[in-house]
C-alpha cells in the first residue's frame, strides 16, 4: 500500500501507523456507553472503511484515510484536523 | 453409537487388499431441514467441535452446522497448525490447559488421524528481562498442571544447534520449553470433527451462506440462508474473522475489528526443525512439516483487513527473523505465503458467552490463536449453549468484559485497545 500524505505526498506505508477507525471522540462528560462503544465497539466493515492513520516517519500529521479493507484501496486521504476529528497525542 | 466405518490399522490392510473400494464420504452432504434445535453459523473449526460436543456431551442431536465455503477452507485449514497451553493469565491460562488435555486425547475420541505431533515447542530468548518472563511463564505454567522448562543456551544448543546462538544483536540465552506442544494438521482437525458430529446425525450444510439473523420481540427464531431460511431455538455464531459482519444481522456490534494474518511455506526440505521455535527479538514462529515444508509466521499486519492476503512489509520482517534466527535455512525458497482474516478484540483474547438476545450465543475474538483452542472452544461453546452456563474452564470470557474493564486478559500487557494486539 502507498497512502498520500497531503503534505508529504504519495509514500509507502512503512512509514505510517494504523490507529483505528475514524470515530468522532465523544465529549468528555459521555457516558460509559458512549466511551465503550468509542474505545471498543467497531462497525468492522468489509469495504471502504474510514480510519486513522499517522505519518509516523514523515511529517508526523493525523491522516484521515478512507480505504477498502477489501483491496486495500486507498480511496482517499485528508488531515484530521480538516476532518473535523479531535486528536490528542498522548505524551506521557 | 455402532459407528460404521471406524478407522483402523485392520482395516487399512482389508481395503489396501481389495483395491481400496471400501472408502465412503466421510459425512453426508444434506439438505437443510426447516427447523432445528440449535444452528451453528460458520462450519470452521470452532463450529464443527460445537456441533460434536453437543451431540458428543449434551445427548443433542437435531443440530446443523451452516458454512458458507466448505468444510475445511476457512481459517482452520489456512493457519500456522500450533497447538500449546503455554498462556500466563487466569482465564487463558486453564481454558488452553482444557484445550491441550482434549488435543491428547482427540484422535482416540473422533478416531480420526489429526496427526497431532507433541514435538514441543521453544520460545528462545535473548535478554535477562526475557529470561525473567519465560521463568515466570514456566511457573504459571507448571501452577496451571502443565509442563514447562527453561533450557539454558548449552542445554538448548544440544536440542536444537542450529540457531544463531552468537548473533550481535540478538544472541539466544537459552528457552522456554514446553514438550507437550506441538502441531496438528489442520485440515485433519476439520474433518476429524465433522465426520465425528455427522456420525452423531448432525447436518453439515456447506455453500450455505447465512444472510439473516431472524429476532422477534428480543429471542432468536431462526436465520435467512442462501438455502432458504431455517428456523432454530438457538442461534449459535462461530464466523471467525467474520463475526462482525454476522453479529450486525442481529443488531449487534461488537468489540472486534478483522485484521490479517500472514503465513508463509518453504519448499519442501528433508527433516531439519523438530520442534516449533519461537523467536523473541522479532515476531517469528516455524516449524516443519510432514511433507517437509517449512511452516512460519509472524505478526499482524496491523491494519484492519478482509483482504486475506498482507503486505510485503510483514513479510520482509519475518524473513529477516529467520535470517537472525536459523541461518540455515535461509538458502530455502519460499512456495507460498497468505493470509487469514482474524477476529482482534481489544485485549487479544476470546469471546465465549451469550448476547442481549435470547437464543443467541457467541464465539468470536480468537485473534491469531484459534486453531489451539479448537476442541474446548467447542467443548466450552457446546456447554454454554446446552446449560446456559459457562464451562469451568472458559468463565472469563466475557463479551462486556470491555466495558466494564473487569477481568480483561492481556498477555502482552499493551493496554486494551484494538490497535495494540
Amino acid at each position: 500500500m502507498r497512502i498520500t500524505c497531503p503534505l508529504c505526498g504519495a509514500r509507502d506505508h512503512r512509514e505510517f501507523t494504523y490507529k483505528g477507525a475514524a470515530l468522532p471522540v465523544p465529549a468528555l462528560d459521555s457516558g460509559v456507553a458512549e466511551w465503550d462503544a468509542h474505545v471498543h465497539l467497531r462497525e468492522n466493515p468489509a469495504g471502504p472503511h474510514e480510519e486513522l492513520w499517522q505519518h509516523a516517519m514523515g511529517c508526523g500529521a493525523w491522516l484521515k484515510v478512507r480505504r477498502n479493507t477489501v483491496s486495500h484501496e486507498i480511496l482517499a486521504v485528508e488531515l484530521a484536523q480538516d476532518a473535523g476529528l479531535v486528536i490528542k497525542e498522548d505524551r506521557s | 453409537m455402532g459407528f460404521s466405518g471406524k478407522f483402523s490399522g485392520w482395516r487399512v490392510l482389508k481395503e489396501g487388499l481389495t483395491g481400496n473400494k471400501g472408502w465412503t464420504a466421510h459425512w453426508r452432504d444434506p439438505e437443510p431441514k426447516r427447523e432445528y434445535d440449535v444452528v451453528i453459523v460458520g462450519g470452521g473449526g470452532h463450529g464443527l467441535a460445537t456441533a460434536y460436543y453437543l451431540a458428543k456431551e449434551h445427548g443433542l442431536r437435531n443440530i446443523a452446522v451452516l458454512e458458507k465455503g466448505y468444510i475445511g477452507g476457512g481459517n482452520v485449514g489456512r493457519n500456522t497448525t500450533i497447538v500449546r497451553a503455554n498462556y500466563y493469565l487466569p482465564g487463558n491460562s486453564e481454558f488452553y490447559s482444557h484445550s491441550l488435555k482434549l488435543w491428547e486425547g482427540m484422535e482416540q475420541d473422533l478416531n480420526y488421524n489429526a496427526m497431532m505431533s507433541q514435538r514441543g515447542i521453544l520460545n528462545v530468548f535473548h535478554n535477562d528481562g526475557q529470561r525473567d518472563a519465560a521463568v515466570r511463564r514456566a511457573n504459571s505454567i507448571i501452577n496451571q498442571g502443565d509442563d514447562a522448562e527453561i533450557l539454558y543456551r548449552d542445554q538448548l544448543k544440544k536440542l536444537v544447534p542450529f540457531l544463531n546462538y552468537d548473533n550481535n544483536r540478538f544472541p539466544i540465552m537459552g528457552a522456554l520449553l514446553q514438550r507437550r506442544a506441538g502441531t496438528a494438521r489442520h485440515d485433519a482437525v476439520a474433518w476429524g470433527f465433522a465426520r465425528g458430529a455427522d456420525q452423531y446425525g448432525v447436518d453439515l450444510i456447506q455453500n450455505c451462506e447465512v444472510t439473516g439473523i431472524d429476532v422477534e420481540g428480543g429471542k432468536v427464531t431462526g436465520v435467512q440462508t442462501a438455502r432458504g431460511p431455517i428456523k432454530a431455538k438457538k442461534v449459535a455464531l462461530a464466523a471467525a474473522g467474520r463475526s462482525g459482519q454476522v453479529a450486525a444481522m442481529a443488531g449487534l456490534t461488537l468489540p472486534i475489528e478483522s485484521h490479517v494474518l500472514q503465513a508463509f511455506v518453504s519448499e519442501g526440505l528433508k527433516p531439519v526443525i523438530d520442534h516449533v521455535i519461537t523467536f523473541a527479538a522479532g515476531h517469528l514462529y516455524i516449524s516443519q512439516s510432514d511433507k517437509g515444508g517449512l511452516v512460519f509466521g509472524g505478526n499482524l499486519d496491523f491494519y484492519s483487513s478482509y483482504a486475506a492476503r498482507g503486505n510485503l512489509p510483514t513479510q520482509e520482517h519475518v524473513m529477516e527473523a529467520i535470517t537472525a534466527m536459523v541461518p540455515a535455512v535461509t538458502k530455502a525458497r519460499l512456495l507460498r505465503s497468505w493470509g487469514g482474516i482474524m477476529d482482534m478484540t481489544p485485549d487479544g483474547s476470546p469471546i465465549i458467552d451469550t448476547t442481549p438476545i435470547d437464543g443467541l450465543y457467541l464465539n468470536a475474538g480468537w485473534c491469531y490463536g484459534g486453531f489451539k483452542a479448537t476442541p474446548a472452544s467447542g467443548d466450552c461453546f457446546a456447554h454454554l449453549i446446552a446449560t446456559g452456563r459457562p464451562h469451568e474452564a472458559a468463565t472469563r470470557f466475557k463479551l462486556d468484559r470491555f466495558r466494564s474493564g473487569y477481568g480483561l486478559m492481556d498477555e502482552e500487557g499493551t493496554g486494551a485497545q484494538h490497535n495494540l494486539h
